[in-house]
C-alpha cells in the first residue's frame, strides 16, 4: 500500500496544496510542468557493468545494471535476456516494510521496463552468443534509496543512463565449444532514449513530476513513456479517472518536454 | 522441450486490412455476457469474448479480514486477476506471477472510480477475476466481467467500467486485438472507461504509437467501449426482464 499516501500527508497540508494549485502554484515554487533539479551522481557506488546513482529533488535511486550468460528464453532463441527488478528499501521510506516486491514495486519495474523495451531502446539481439543456446543477460536492478515522489521517471532516467554506461566483458565461443572470456570490453548501445513522464491530476489541474505530498492528494496518476521520435511507447494510467482531452494534453507536454531530459540522460552518459 | 510451439503467422494483415481471423480493422470479436452465474458469490458474471472465458466473482461489502486493513471512512477494495493454469496452451504455473500481481492492481484501479466507497465503511469488496481459457484482451474482458459481477452484487456505483483494447498492426488501427495481434502486433493499448461520464478509468499501452496514431486509437476505443457497454447494460437487465402471459385458461 505504499502509494495510498493517506498515512504519509496531514490532512491540513492536503488542503494546502490543493489550494496552491487551484491557483497554479506548488509548494516548492514549481511550474506545473517543472522538474525539480536532477542530478547524477559521480562516482562507483556497486560492481554493477553500468550504474547510476541519481537525485530527482529528494528522490534518491541508484541503478544497476549486472550482466551473465545463460540461455535464451524458448521463444526467443535470438535474442538475449533482459530483466528488471525494483527494489523499495527501507531506508527509503517509514513505510516502506522489509520482503518480497509488493505491487507497487513490480508495477515500478514493469513500467520501466515496458518503455525500454517499447523503444527497441536496447537491441537484444546483438547479446546473442549462440542462437537457443548462450546469450547475454542483463539485469536491470533498481534501488529506491529515498522516496520523495516519482519514483517512475527518476527510475526511468538512472536505468538510461545506468544502460547508456554499460560495458560487458567480450566472449568468444571456440569451435571446440570451449567459452573465452575475453579482458575487453563491449559497450552496450543505448538505440533510444524513451522517457518517463508521470503526471497527477489535482482539482482540474496537471502536474509533472509530484512529490510525495503531491501525489498522496491527487486525483489521478498517469505515467507516459514517449521516444526520440516524439512516439508513445507506454502508457500506464494508475488511480483514479481522466478525459480523454486531459490525456492528449500531457501528452502534448511530454512530447515538448522530451529533449531536456534527454539532453540530462545524454550528458551522465 | 515444449509441446506447443507459437508460430507466427506469414502477415498478420493483408493490404486491404483483413486480419488473420478474417475480421477488418473496426470490426469486435463475438461477445457473450451473463450475469449472475455463480450461488455463493454476491455477484457474479461470465463473459465470452473471442476465445477468452472469464468468470467474474464479487464478495461483500463484507467485514475486513485482515483486520488492520480496514479503512474508517470508506470501503477497501481488492480485485485479484488469476490464470487457470489452463487457460493456456502451455501449462501455467498456479498462483500469482508479475503480471497477475500488476493486472490486478490495474484493474483495482479501473473498477474503484465507479464504486461509491464511502457508502460502506470500514466494509471491504472483494473483486476475482478468473481467466478460465485465454485469448488475447484478458484484462479487459475481465473488467467487463467484473464491473458486471460489481453491478449485480448490487454495490452503489456510478456506473459501469466497461473496456476492451486497441491494437496496431503495420500501419493499421484494429479494435479488439486477437491472439496473433497481441503476440506479434506492433502495439497494444487496453483501454477502460464509466461510458457516463466518458471519463478513463484504466490506459495502459505497449508499442509504438505517433501522436495520430495515439488520437486515432483513442477515438476508437471510446467507439468500442460504447458497443461493449450496451452489451453489459442488456446482460445485466436480462434476469429482470418483464414476462408477460395472455389470459391464461387451464383445462
Amino acid at each position: 500500500m505504499m502509494f495510498d499516501q493517506e498515512i504519509l500527508t496531514h490532512n491540513l497540508m492536503k488542503e494546502y496544496i490543493r489550494d496552491l494549485i487551484e491557483k497554479g502554484q506548488r509548494l516548492d515554487g514549481r511550474g506545473l510542468y517543472d522538474y525539480r533539479p536532477i542530478e547524477v551522481l559521480s562516482g562507483t557506488f556497486t560492481k554493477a557493468e553500468g550504474e547510476s546513482w541519481l537525485r530527482l529533488g529528494e528522490t534518491q535511486v541508484l541503478v544497476g545494471v549486472k550482466a551473465d550468460l545463460g540461455e535464451p528464453f524458448p521463444d526467443t532463441p535470438d535474442k538475449g535476456v533482459f530483466v528488471s527488478n525494483v527494489e523499495l528499501l527501507p531506508v527509503a521510506s517509514p513505510t516502506f516494510e522489509p520482503g518480497p516486491p509488493d505491487e507497487g514495486a513490480i508495477e515500478l519495474a514493469r513500467i520501466v521496463d515496458r518503455a525500454i523495451r517499447s523503444a527497441d531502446a536496447i537491441d537484444l539481439s546483438s547479446l546473442v552468443i549462440s542462437p537457443g543456446k548462450l546469450v547475454y543477460m542483463l539485469f536491470l536492478d533498481m534501488y529506491v534509496l529515498d522516496y520523495d515522489g516519482n519514483l517512475e521517471d527518476s527510475l526511468t532516467l538512472a536505468s538510461l543512463i545506468a544502460l547508456g554506461r554499460t560495458e560487458i566483458p567480450e566472449v568468444e565461443l571456440k569451435e571446440n565449444g570451449e567459452l573465452e572470456v575475453r579482458e575487453t570490453k563491449r559497450r552496450l548501445e543505448l538505440r533510444d532514449i524513451p522517457i518517463n513522464f508521470t503526471f497527477v491530476k489535482i482539482g482540474n489541474r496537471m502536474l509533472l513530476d509530484p512529490t510525495k505530498e503531491e501525489e498522496g492528494v491527487c486525483d489521478a496518476s498517469i505515467t507516459i513513456a514517449i521516444n526520440g521520435e516524439g512516439k508513445v511507447c507506454s502508457i500506464q494510467k494508475k488511480h483514479g479517472t481522466f478525459k480523454m482531452d486531459e490525456i492528449l494534453n500531457m501528452m502534448s507536454v511530454a512530447r515538448a518536454k522530451w529533449s531536456e531530459l534527454a539532453e540530462i540522460v545524454r550528458g551522465a552518459i | 522441450m515444449p509441446l506447443y510451439v507459437e508460430r507466427r503467422p506469414e502477415r498478420l494483415i493483408t493490404g486491404e486490412g483483413v486480419r488473420t481471423d478474417g475480421r477488418l480493422p473496426y470490426e469486435m470479436r463475438p461477445i457473450k455476457m451473463m450475469v449472475g452465474v455463480l450461488e455463493r458469490a454476491d455477484g457474479s458474471a461470465f463473459v465470452e469474448w473471442g476465445g477468452n472465458r472469464i468468470l467474474a466473482a464479487v464478495f461483500g461489502p463484507r467485514e475486513v479480514h485482515p483486520k488492520h486493513m480496514t479503512l474508517p471512512d470508506r470501503a477497501l477494495i481488492r480485485a485479484r486477476y488469476n490464470m487457470a493454469p489452463f487457460s493456456t496452451p502451455e501449462r501455467r504455473r498456479p498462483g500469482p506471477d508479475r503480471r497477475s500481481i500488476e493486472l490486478s492492481k490495474v484493474i483495482r484501479e479501473a473498477l474503484k472510480p465507479a464504486i461509491f466507497v464511502e457508502n460502506y465503511p470500514g466494509a471491504v469488496i472483494d473483486i476475482f477475476v478468473e481467466v478460465l481459457r485465454s485469448d488475447a484482451g484478458t484484462r479487459v474482458a475481465g473488467i467487463n466481467a467484473a464491473s458486471l459481477a460489481l453491478a449485480s452484487a448490487g454495490v452503489a456505483m456510478r456506473g459501469l467500467v466497461a473496456a476492451c483494447s486497441i491494437g496496431r498492426v503495420g500501419e493499421f488501427i484494429v479494435v479488439d486485438p486477437n491472439h496473433d495481434e497481441d503476440m506479434w502486433g506492433d502495439s497494444d493499448m487496453p483501454m477502460a472507461m464509466m461510458m457516463e461520464s466518458e471519463e478513463i478509468t484504466l490506459l495502459q499501452a505497449d508499442g509504438t504509437l505517433t501522436e495520430d496514431e495515439f488520437k486515432q486509437a483513442l477515438e476508437l476505443g471510446r467507439k468500442a467501449i460504447r458497443f461493449v457497454y450496451e452489451v453489459q447494460k442488456e446482460a445485466l437487465k436480462r434476469p429482470y426482464q418483464l414476462v408477460e402471459r395472455g389470459v391464461g385458461r387451464l383445462s
